[in-house]
């Protein structure tokens, strides 16, 4: 009968080291989940709709958090808050774009606890899937947010298969316009996958939203120095300025060489199940002069293969708005 | 007139606990042995429970208590029922168990067996009253406050047009009219007609209604979340089943109500009688935050429809008004009325009509919200002042000022009642030269970068005042004047702040003043309840009658005392003195003297006009001081408008939908300042307020599953602190109100409709005069209007994003 409070009773551990975590992983598998701010997790225990068996608590484990310049750019540990990514010099100095990016996600509070890998592996904020319903994501046989009645104003407009959950995070667009490399450490030893990778949709596998598998960890995030200093746009549209999900998000990062875009990626949140880049829109600007005429054709251009359900067709013009934006004010 | 308490700011009593949390509210008492429970709440939006199998529950160790329908009292529909047995929304309680421990407790609410007989469920008030349509309750599909619950369908012709937007309106449940309505449209130069819809809301109170009992020797001792104090005992008692007497109510703090906890509302009891089966152990009922959005209640949402007549000059020479309110499953709150009463009050049109009705839905209890109707009807109408001014090529408060209500203002079904004072037009002059509106006007609709600048005006109403309640003070003989309170503690402060009519009167200076409070034991005065904007004006004329009281038992001591005739006595600097200065007496000593002379002066003999309850209060302190007790029987000459105007200036992003307010500036109608900070408070807390309902708050469910989307405070967006406009300003229009004692009339409801009907006006003005006719105006609904390309919701459907 339905209760919604008080979380579950489950074995807690709180592993040193990244091996003992992994170890632990390995183990429990499905049945272990992985406590980094406890943001998402509590609520979903609160909830009573997931009940983990072991709880993996990452907060006590060596050299998860923290940021350090490299020789290709920076490595940011998974555990390091929102907040130290807002405010670390060396992101701020090469990458204003992550630090813009971390400043936006919901609250002091939450960016205060809320770690870099709790956001980009937060799972889907499908209403319906929170409230538990059997739905696709959830094991079961039908969506409930893509019918006649479905209440889906924040949902895809791109690539949706069976389910239509949009990726949620505010600095995963960023990590793919920056072709940041996810560092990952299983049982089988450390593996790197391509932010643009890393995210996988409903096509790939309908129960995850990232490459990570259950036994496997996200240890690390490396940003490399392709993007360092380039002109940055990150912009988020919510319908409130705190604590709010992005309707749409923007992220780009643009070089320009002789007055010409040299290079340019521009990634587009809370339109698919995984950050968007705007191929088209990065392909019509590349080698030409930025002005309003072109920002203009590269807002136009994101449109083509949007399928809007029935309450969300305001995010086409939305994200062509925020396209055009994301190439015309785009600054070093 | 000059006062030397009234209008001039204090420190609260209460204030340093909050501030320093040391307050403790109704979920911070855990008394030795407290038992802790949960609630099992219907996962379905409609279904009749057939039976209750509690057999594996009660086997858990640690479970103490359970109960269900069958356990408490009945009361006939549509009340509200402390548990259900038709459940009429997801959310609604049908058991609770009381255990060692709330883990305990969760576990053996998930081994209850309920056997659920699933009935169909309506979420739109329309889909209910069209042919054939379902009603959210198997007794009837029409229900309110003094409205019998009923069933009414409406025809397919009363339908006929309504895919294409038009609003259907049949037979009506309610229905007022006065003048000659055709004559006032045909004297019309202008006429606006058009349908409306307002979204429900949500209270999200800050504080849940967790609630704790324990019983003592035959008396139940609950501790609630509760915005009155006096008012609730008598619901409270008979829906545990008992005497009031038998009740000791405590409430000393409350983390917000906006109406949702300003009566005995049902949940606050359920501790009372998990209690009473556990053998009269303490049960602390806590509420989640998710439970309080299925049962801490929400505003009524309105589907509805308005042509209004305009003269050349703006003058409304006729309105003609339905409303259909979304009601709920249950009671709900009169929200159509005050809707009705709002245009009335607002225009004061030469001819009107109003028809209305509370259609049940399969969606959350509803209960009063700050302005419950009025504030809807400031969304839903006053656009319709500015679509007329535009086409009448007149200035858009100048269209207001026609129209505000002055003294001369009439109130009442036959538009022929007086009302006690309103000064809408010089809140409306105030304000427009606060905010610099003949000069802000130029940037009306313009575009400076990708920013649309709009400029708004709004105004509101609520009634604001009662009377016919008790005072009762006591001068103890240390000279501390002690004034009783009966209001509540809602967090404005104006339990003190009202106290200080008392001493005021007397010449007491506020360090002498003890304010009681907080407990039914305290030995406190009827008083209604703190709600409906009341408390300044009514507890300020009940707590002034018992201290003129108390002043005329002062003046006979001192002539009894010292000679003479009570006449030639005054009171000055805390002493009674003789005209002449001669003779003088401390109140300590004239309290001595009282409690020696006993009958009235000490309060053994009393007036025989008094509510039983003050009768009780005022016998169980008689013989400790000089009692001042007095029933208010003050002129009224009619109701009290509480009123206010509000202008806003916003940018609106052109290219995303954003807006940002830059701008606002409240003035309130209020009478006298009665206390600046609190009034501070209240203008800013209350236009915060309607930001959030004219942006971003409502209620959202899938209709096909009757499941809600918005249950967190992250879902359902009340606006955060970056709403705030960047400049945010008030005033009052400082005219005292003719029929107060120290001129004061309550505000604290208007403020929020003028504020958010203000930002309405600004947003559609950015918009080149683009009327949503829907409210909240969420950023999709921007966007959409930017891009030229429809909406994506269908007209008139309520209950949906």
């Amino acid at each position: 009968m339905m209760i919604k409070d008080v979380i579950p009773g489950f074995e807690l551990f709180r592993p040193k080291t990244v091996d003992e975590a992994v170890k632990l992983l390995g183990a429990h598998k499905k049945d272990a989940w992985k406590l980094a701010g406890g943001n998402d997790s509590l609520s979903w225990m609160k909830d009573r709709v997931k009940r983990p068996k072991q709880v993996i608590d990452l907060s006590g484990v060596a050299g998860l958090a923290g940021i350090k310049e490299t020789a290709d750019g920076i490595e940011i540990g998974a555990m390091t808050t929102l907040t130290d990514i807002e405010n670390n010099a060396a992101v701020k100095k090469s990458y204003r774009l992550l630090a813009d990016a971390a400043g936006h996600v919901a609250s002091p509070q939450i960016r205060n606890t809320g770690t870099l890998g709790g956001n980009i592996n937060q799972d889907a904020r499908c209403w319906y899937y929170r409230s538990g319903l059997p739905c696709y994501r959830a094991g079961g046989t039908t969506c409930f947010a893509d019918t006649p009645e479905g209440q889906n104003r924040e949902h895809a407009i791109f690539d949706a298969a069976r389910c239509v959950a949009v990726t949620p995070s505010d600095v995963a667009p960023v990590l793919v316009a920056l072709d940041a490399v996810m560092v990952v450490k299983g049982p089988g030893g450390e593996r790197t996958v391509k932010a643009e990778d890393y995210f996988i949709g409903p096509k790939t596998d309908i129960t995850r939203m990232t490459q990570v598998k259950p036994e496997e960890l996200l240890v690390a995030v490396r940003i490399p120095k392709t993007f360092a200093g380039a002109n940055f746009y990150f912009e988020k549209v919510a319908d409130r300025k705190s604590w709010d999900f992005a309707l749409v998000n923007v992220a780009s990062a643009i070089k320009v060489d002789g007055g010409k875009v040299s290079d340019a990626r521009i990634v587009v949140g809370g339109v698919a199940c995984t950050p968007r880049r705007a191929v088209a829109a990065e392909g019509a600007i590349k080698g030409s002069v930025i002005n309003a005429d072109a920002a203009k054709l590269a807002g136009q251009s994101t449109s083509r293969g949007a399928r809007p359900l029935n309450y969300n067709h305001f995010k086409v013009p939305l994200m062509a708005n925020l396209v055009t934006r994301a190439v015309r004010d785009a600054k070093a | 007139m000059e006062y030397k308490q009234i209008g001039k700011n204090f420190t609260p009593p209460d204030m340093v606990a909050k501030v320093t949390g040391a307050a403790k509210y109704a979920e911070d008492f855990r008394p030795e042995g407290l038992l802790r429970a949960k609630l099992l709440l219907s996962p379905f939006p409609h279904a009749r429970v057939r039976n209750i199998d509690m057999s594996a529950a009660m086997k858990i160790k640690g479970v103490v208590a359970i109960i269900t329908a069958n356990d408490v009292p009945q009361f006939p529909p549509p009340q509200d029922p402390i548990l259900y047995k038709e459940a009429m929304f997801r959310g609604a309680p049908i058991a609770a168990v009381a255990a060692e421990s709330e883990e305990i407790a969760a576990a053996a609410i998930e081994a209850i067996k309920v056997d659920f007989e699933q009935l169909k469920h309506v979420m739109d008030p329309l889909d209910s009253l069209y042919p054939g349509g379902q009603n959210a309750f198997t007794g009837g599909n029409v229900a309110n406050v003094r409205l019998p619950l009923q069933t009414i369908r409406w025809t397919a012709k009363d339908f006929a047009g309504f895919d294409q937007g038009k609003m259907p309106m049949g037979k009506p449940a309610e229905e007022w009219s006065f003048g000659d309505l055709d004559a006032g449209f045909k004297k019309a130069k202008v006429i606006v007609e058009r349908p409306f819809l307002t979204a429900g809301n949500s209270h999200h109170s800050m504080e849940p209604r967790t609630n704790m009992a324990y019983w003592q020797n035959g008396k139940c001792y609950l501790h609630g979340s509760m915005q009155s104090q006096a008012f609730p005992l008598p619901g409270i008692a008979r829906q545990i089943g008992v005497k009031p007497s038998q009740v000791v109510f405590i409430a000393e703090y409350c983390g917000g109500g906006f109406g949702s906890k300003g009566s005995g509302y049902s949940e606050v009891v359920i501790s009372a009688h998990l209690s009473k089966k556990a053998g009269g152990r303490p049960v602390q009922v806590r509420v989640s935050r998710e439970e309080e959005y299925y049962i801490g209640k929400g505003r009524a949402g309105f589907q509805g429809w308005a042509k209004i007549g305009f003269a050349e000059n703006g003058r409304v020479t006729a309105a003609d008004v339905y409303c259909v309110q979304d009601n709920g499953p249950n009671r709900g709150f009169w929200d159509f009325r005050n809707c009705g009463h709002a245009v009335q009050v607002i225009l004061q049109p030469e001819t009107m009509r109003f028809r209305g009705m509370a259609v049940l839905t399969n969606t959350p209890p509803r209960g009063p919200q700050r302005g419950p109707g009025e504030n809807q009807a400031a969304m839903a109408l006053e656009p319709y002042l500015d679509e007329a001014a535009a086409k009448l090529n007149i200035d858009r408060v100048a269209i207001r000022k026609v129209n505000a209500m002055d003294n001369n203002g009439k109130d009442g079904h036959k538009n022929d009642k007086p009302i006690t004072s309103a000064y809408m037009k010089e809140a409306l002059d105030k304000g427009a030269k606060m905010f610099n509106w003949e000069a802000k006007k130029k940037l009306s609709g313009k575009r400076v970068g990708n920013k649309l600048h709009g400029i708004g005006v709004g105004q509101a109403f609520h009634g604001a005042g009662s009377a016919g309640f008790d005072g009762l003070i006591r001068i103890t003989p240390d000279g501390k004047l002690h004034v009783h309170q009966g209001v509540g503690n809602l967090g404005t402060y104006s339990y003190a702040a009202t106290a200080r009519a008392a001493s005021e009167v007397l010449g007491v200076p506020w360090e002498n003043v003890v304010v009681i409070r907080g407990r039914t034991d305290r030995h406190l005065p009827w008083m209604i309840g703190q709600f409906g904007s009341n408390t300044a004006y009514t507890a300020t004329r009940s707590n002034y009658v018992a201290a003129m009281d108390a002043k005329a038992k002062l003046q006979e001591i001192a002539a009894s005392v010292h000679g003479g005739k009570a006449a030639d006595y005054d009171l000055k600097d805390g002493k009674i003195v003789s005209k002449d200065g001669s003779k003088s007496m401390s109140f300590g000593d004239a309290a001595k003297k009282a409690v020696e002379m006993g009958g009235k002066f000490s309060g053994k003999e009393l007036p025989k006009n008094i509510n039983p309850m003050t009768r009780a209060a005022a016998t169980a302190v008689a013989g400790t001081g000089l009692m001042g007790v007095a029933k208010d029987t003050l002129k009224k000459r009619g109701m009290v408008p509480g009123l206010c105007a509000g202008f806003c200036h916003v940018e609106v992003d052109a290219e995303t939908g954003s807006v940002a307010i830059k701008e606002y500036v409240g003035v309130t109608d209020c009478g006298t300042i009665l206390h600046p900070l609190g009034l501070q408070s209240q203008m800013h807390g209350g236009a915060m307020m309607g930001f959030g309902m004219a942006l971003s708050e409502r209620i959202v469910y899938d209709h096909a599953l009757g499941l809600p989307a918005n249950v967190s405070f992250n879902q359902a967006k009340p606006p955060t602190y970056l709403e705030l406009p960047e400049k945010f300003e008030w005033a009052a229009a400082e005219m005292p109100d003719r029929d107060n004692p120290v001129g004061v009339k309550g505000m604290g409801e208007p403020v929020q409709g003028a504020a958010a009907s203000a930002l309405i006006s600004a947003i559609e003005d950015a918009l080149g005069g683009h009327h949503f006719a829907k409210t909240p105006i969420v950023t999709d609904m921007i966007v959409n209007a930017l891009a030229k390309q429809k909406q994506s919701y269908r007209p008139l459907q309520a209950n949906t994003m």
